[in-house]
């Protein structure tokens, strides 16, 4: 198969975003359980974050002239790919501890693997992602894999 | 809340409708931060992306599988991991089925594996996932 991922390309894997500090706040977690339809009381009283809270945490947060037409930042961790049209795929979490009201967390996003393989249709690229969740201090809270298919 | 020695491998976990509004669709987007005008902005989905309706936010979805864990083990359990794959799009208005079934038991561990699913109203699974609890 030819290969499209140039030398460029796959140079980028390892790299990593730098790191987003974040607060948790209470109010964020309930804001958050309350949009995604939660019933328990703790995720509701903002006691402890829903297992996918830090989703939100990955967002750039970007005034509307820095967004693309379609309303989205550019994703500065993956380089242009030869293939344009990107369908998210898979999403992987470890759980280390909850995340809580008053946490102070490092969120870093690494660029884990690019590759391609064949599909019936056509070539398919694959490109796998970490981020890497953890306190201040170091302790892990979470890590998320994550995968983007472009065909 | 779930007792582990009550649990049995093929049980099924309670599953629960979702249909999101456009409220709701806002929040959430609000809430994660998300602009991207699929998941609000109908003339731009429809007409710009040829999508039939505004979409729904794939970790929303991911989000309404996770509960279906959460909800069962209450505080008897912690999550170990979770994991689900976006298979094929939902729209504005689709009520969406969140379920799952316990696969495996470790006594040794007293980890529980459960698979969970999210359907569409043709029964189509829309979302697969997996989670990973151990009980107390």
């Amino acid at each position: 198969m030819a290969e499209l991922l140039t030398p460029e390309i796959k140079a980028r894997i390892g790299t990593a975003n730098p790191p987003i500090r974040v607060e948790v706040t209470r109010r964020d977690i309930q804001k958050y359980a309350v949009s995604t339809g939660q019933k328990a009381r703790k995720y509701l009283d903002g006691d402890e974050a829903p297992p996918l809270f830090h989703f939100g945490y990955s967002m750039e947060i970007l005034p509307p002239e820095a967004l693309r037409k379609d309303g989205i930042a550019e994703d500065k961790l993956i380089p242009p790919l030869p293939l344009k049209r990107v369908m998210a795929g898979n999403s992987d979490t470890v759980y280390h501890r909850p995340i809580r009201p008053g946490d102070k967390l490092v969120i870093t996003r690494v660029l884990k693997d690019i590759y391609q393989k064949d599909g019936k249709t056509g070539p398919l690229i694959f490109v796998v992602t970490e981020t890497v969740v953890t306190t201040e201090a170091g302790a892990p809270v979470l890590n998320e894999t994550t995968s983007l298919i472009a065909r | 809340m779930t007792a582990y020695e009550n649990i049995k491998v093929g049980d099924a976990l309670p599953s629960r409708d979702h249909t999101a509004g456009i409220v709701q669709l806002f929040m959430y987007n609000a809430a994660i931060w998300n602009p991207h005008r699929i998941h609000f902005d109908h003339a731009y989905a429809t007409q710009e992306e040829g999508y039939p309706g505004i979409v729904l936010d794939g970790p929303l979805q991911g989000d309404w599988i996770g509960q279906v864990v959460t909800d069962w083990i209450g505080a008897d359990a912690t999550l170990v991991s979770f994991g689900y794959a976006n298979r094929r799009a939902a729209f504005l208005g689709e009520t969406m089925t969140a379920g799952g079934q316990v696969e495996e038991k470790d006594d040794s561990t007293r980890e529980v594996k459960v698979s969970l699913f999210l359907k569409n109203a043709q029964g189509d699974i829309t979302i697969p996932g997996h989670a990973v609890v151990r009980f107390r």
